[in-house]
């Protein structure tokens, strides 16, 4: 039920509405949850709806850390506080 | 002096709809019949217009089958309801390893239902069952009132010959056998999907229907008795039919999900709405159990044919008293394919 | 695809599993509460716990709307759908909860009830728009996840000035929920769930933030790790967890920082607060009643609510005597330890929730990893 999955925006539909695209399967759904929303973003789809924008350069340091982490014996970092 | 002859009106199949009397075996059954289905099907069983088709049977086990077509919507892409019922039940033949020989069809017509449809599946089935070199050699056409058919039903039946020497069945299968998939999964049952418009998405995904009786031909002569079992994963997907043979040969599995090839596009769809592809529906796929000896050759004709270009060993048979289908996630933790209560989405095929 | 595939790299699992392995202090036994259903899903569905090693373990915790919704919020629906001139519109997920005498939406549905299976709460007033004749109930469930898409739906009913469209409204909260798993002092000890930390939930965060997590995680002193859904991200957190727990911390990290924010996503926060407001109490599956734990809507919004447009007089309903989901869902137990589970209930006769929804631990215990039990069994009868 909390099924949300990052989704790439195509277009920018009226009324609050975008076009979406998953490995070349497309849908409409509302952004009106998210601001300022571009074409070339990726979002998080729930129920028909974006929830937040995802953020490409976390995203990137989010592998890092995971690449990090998979080398036993580095120091534990400052991991990032919410 | 001659009595004079009643010129018959031709069909209106552009703007005509299916009515009571085309049900009712007189003469507007009977045209209806001529106009449409001997027009599309053509063939000299047909064209003599009994109610019944002799031939003589060649030596050998035949094989029968029958399937009901529910599907819904009719058109899809990749197919139609006429093709499906066509490749379908030719598929249920081959996986005896059978050579088809003849199928019959017959139709539960919605009153109201359109012409032009009518006519374009027939079609389809006509050229879909020439593609296959089998003739649909007899049938029936019954009309209930409108509302009680949901456009179009049909049914098709089909009979094969099984060479000597071969004896496939979901019974065979022992640990150690290997498992074989003719190409990528889920295909069928997105593209049905994505034209459901509840659902509200779009892709460029085809069905994958298709007849399997050549690539099966080339199967059989090169396994020989190596071959245990075929089955193709219609409704209810590959998940379905491994839990299927696990049950019948008392048996369990052991698959690599990294190993079963999913389009990027199937993926995403059931990405989308929460599927999993391992139980989508395919119509044009399928499943070979062989000693591991013949993996080798039986990939190699697999993969020469356009219809398993794909073809890969995606696991191996094992003993399990639970008869399990146990999966290597592409993750690489394990899991087991359950036997789901039954087909994710209705109306699929 | 892309922001998902590089989440599920089995190679770099393994790696991560390995510093797991020689982080986590072998003396010491792991208890972590993966909170969300999604999570319970994903740990299930890869096959993650091959990944950990053995002392360290997930308790499923009850953060799956469908497995909280009481027996009799879904009686209430069926008596709703009943009604001939009511359409109710649901997910799929509700339709096979068994309810009271083992009715169903599903069976109501082939009883002639209109009920229909819909995709988004927007689909709802869609149906509303064009089929004015009908009443259109949408049976509301989820968390904070989900409650932005109904609020957002109610003022798109109410700009269309729609007579026809009401909701029936079980959202719920999810601190307090972790409130009620961590706050057992005054339970008997064979009631209080032990776990040392949270996977804290993933897209429920990205709407409530991460800053209502901190004052539970100091005044229970537990940590909470927010993590994404993909595999990856599950181990991720369950190292952060382990290392909180070595260096007697207990923070709230942000592990999904890709999503989250401390914040949240204030836009949505504000379309729930201004449809919606706080139920004194609310009956959990499980859980028993919960202050504050609930949503309904405002007065000023009462011509969408179905339960005052059609005055729906709760009937709380006991769930089957039999049925362990409450302890299933507090972490008590688990799946296999119920004495119905694979006998009298599974996916295809599902007695309680925890088995209907596929987030429902026992469920995600049927579908992908009941093959352990075997294994546990006969690891049980050797050392015996």
């Amino acid at each position: 039920m909390c099924l949300a999955i990052p989704i790439r925006v195509e277009a920018l539909l009226p009324d609050q509405m975008a076009r979406v695209t998953l490995g070349g399967v497309s849908k409409v759904v509302s952004i009106a949850l998210v601001e300022d929303v571009r074409v070339g973003d990726y979002v998080l789809l729930h129920v028909g709806y974006a929830l937040t924008r995802l953020d490409p350069d976390e995203a990137e340091r989010t592998l890092a850390l995971m690449r990090q982490a998979a080398v036993p014996g580095l120091p534990a970092m400052a991991e990032v506080l919410g | 002096m001659n009595s004079p002859r009643l010129r018959a009106r031709k069909l209106d199949i552009r703007g005509g709809l299916v009515d009571l009397s085309h049900g009712a075996g007189g003469r507007a059954s009977a045209q209806l019949i001529d106009e449409i289905f001997r027009e599309a099907f053509d063939n000299p069983f047909l064209n003599q217009g009994n109610d019944q088709a002799a031939f003589d049977v060649p030596a050998g086990r035949m094989v029968m089958s029958t399937d009901g077509y529910v599907i819904w919507p009719l058109f899809f892409p990749g197919g139609d309801i006429g093709s499906l019922a066509v490749h379908g039940t030719i598929n249920d033949l081959a996986m005896a390893g059978a050579k088809p020989l003849h199928l019959a069809a017959s139709y539960i017509l919605e009153e109201g239902f359109p012409l032009a449809d009518l006519q374009r599946i027939a079609v389809s089935m006509g050229r879909a069952a020439a593609e296959a070199g089998v003739a649909i050699v007899t049938g029936d056409t019954k009309v209930v009132e409108r509302g009680k058919a949901d456009g179009v039903f049909i049914t098709t039946t089909g009979i094969g010959v099984v060479p000597a020497g071969i004896d496939l069945s979901g019974d065979r299968a022992r640990p150690g056998d290997r498992v074989i998939l003719s190409g990528s999964i889920g295909d069928h049952g997105v593209a049905v999907m994505s034209k459901r418009s509840s659902l509200g998405f779009e892709t460029e995904i085809l069905s994958d229907s298709a007849a399997l009786h050549g690539l099966v031909a080339g199967i059989v002569a090169v396994a020989g008795p190596s071959l245990r079992l075929l089955r193709d994963p219609t409704r209810g997907g590959l998940g379905a039919t491994l839990n299927e043979i696990a049950q019948q040969s008392r048996c369990g599995f052991l698959i690599e999900e990294s190993r079963i090839p999913v389009r990027p596009e199937v993926a995403a769809a059931c990405e989308l709405l929460g599927l999993d592809p391992l139980y989508v529906a395919n119509e044009g796929k399928l499943v070979a159990v062989a000693d591991p000896g013949a993996t080798d050759d039986l990939l190699a004709v697999m993969r020469a044919h356009p219809l398993g270009g794909n073809a890969c060993v995606i696991g191996e048979v094992t003993a399990d008293d639970q008869y399990f289908v146990q999966m290597t996630t592409s993750f690489g933790g394990g899991r087991i394919v359950d036997w789901l209560a039954g087909e994710q989405l209705p109306r699929i095929c | 695809m892309k922001y998902i595939d590089e989440y599920r790299d089995g190679g770099l699992a393994r790696s991560i599993a390995a510093t797991i392995a020689g982080e986590a202090v072998s003396h010491r036994h792991y208890r972590f509460m993966e909170f969300c259903g999604g999570h319970t899903h994903a740990i299930s569905r890869y096959g993650i716990e091959d990944l950990l090693p053995s002392n360290v373990e997930m308790v499923h915790g009850p953060g799956c709307p469908v497995c909280v919704l009481p027996v009799g919020r879904i009686d209430d629906a069926i008596r709703l759908a009943m009604r001939p001139e009511v359409t109710l519109c649901t997910y799929a997920d509700l339709m096979r909860v068994p309810a009271s005498g083992g009715a169903s939406l599903l069976k109501a549905k082939a009883a002639g009830a209109d009920i229909r299976m819909i995709y988004s709460s927007m689909d709802a007033v869609l149906i509303a728009e064009a089929e004015p004749a009908r009443q259109v109930v949408f049976f509301a469930i989820g968390f904070e996840t989900t409650t932005p898409s109904t609020a957002l739906s109610i003022g798109l009913a109410r700009r269309k000035q729609l007579t026809n469209f009401s909701v029936f409204c079980n959202h719920v909260l999810t601190p307090p929920a972790i409130r009620a798993i961590l706050d057992t002092a005054n339970l008997p000890e064979v009631e209080r769930v032990l776990v040392d930390g949270f996977v804290g939930p993933a897209h429920v965060s990205t709407v409530i933030g991460t800053s209502p997590y901190v004052t539970l995680a100091a005044e229970f002193e537990k940590p909470v790790v927010v993590a994404g859904f993909e595999p990856l991200d599950v181990m991720q957190a369950v190292l952060m967890l382990v290392r909180q727990v070595n260096e007697g911390r207990s923070d709230v990290e942000n592990q999904y920082i890709r999503a989250v924010k401390a914040d949240g996503n204030l836009i949505a926060q504000r379309e729930i607060a201004e449809i919606f407001e706080l139920r004194d109490t609310f009956e959990w599956r499980g859980l028993g009643e919960l202050p504050m734990s609930a949503l309904r809507l405002r007065a000023a919004y009462a011509q969408f609510d179905a339960e005052h447009r059609f005055d729906v007089v709760p009937a709380p309903a006991a769930d089957n005597p039999a049925c362990e989901c409450g302890d299933v869902l507090r972490g008590l137990k688990k799946p296999a330890d119920c004495k119905l589970f694979g006998t009298v209930c599974s996916p295809e006769t599902p007695m309680g929730s925890c088995m209907v929804s596929p987030e429902g631990a026992c469920a995600a215990h049927w579908i992908y990893g009941r093959f352990r039990d075997r294994a546990k069994a006969s690891a049980v009868r050797a050392a015996a």
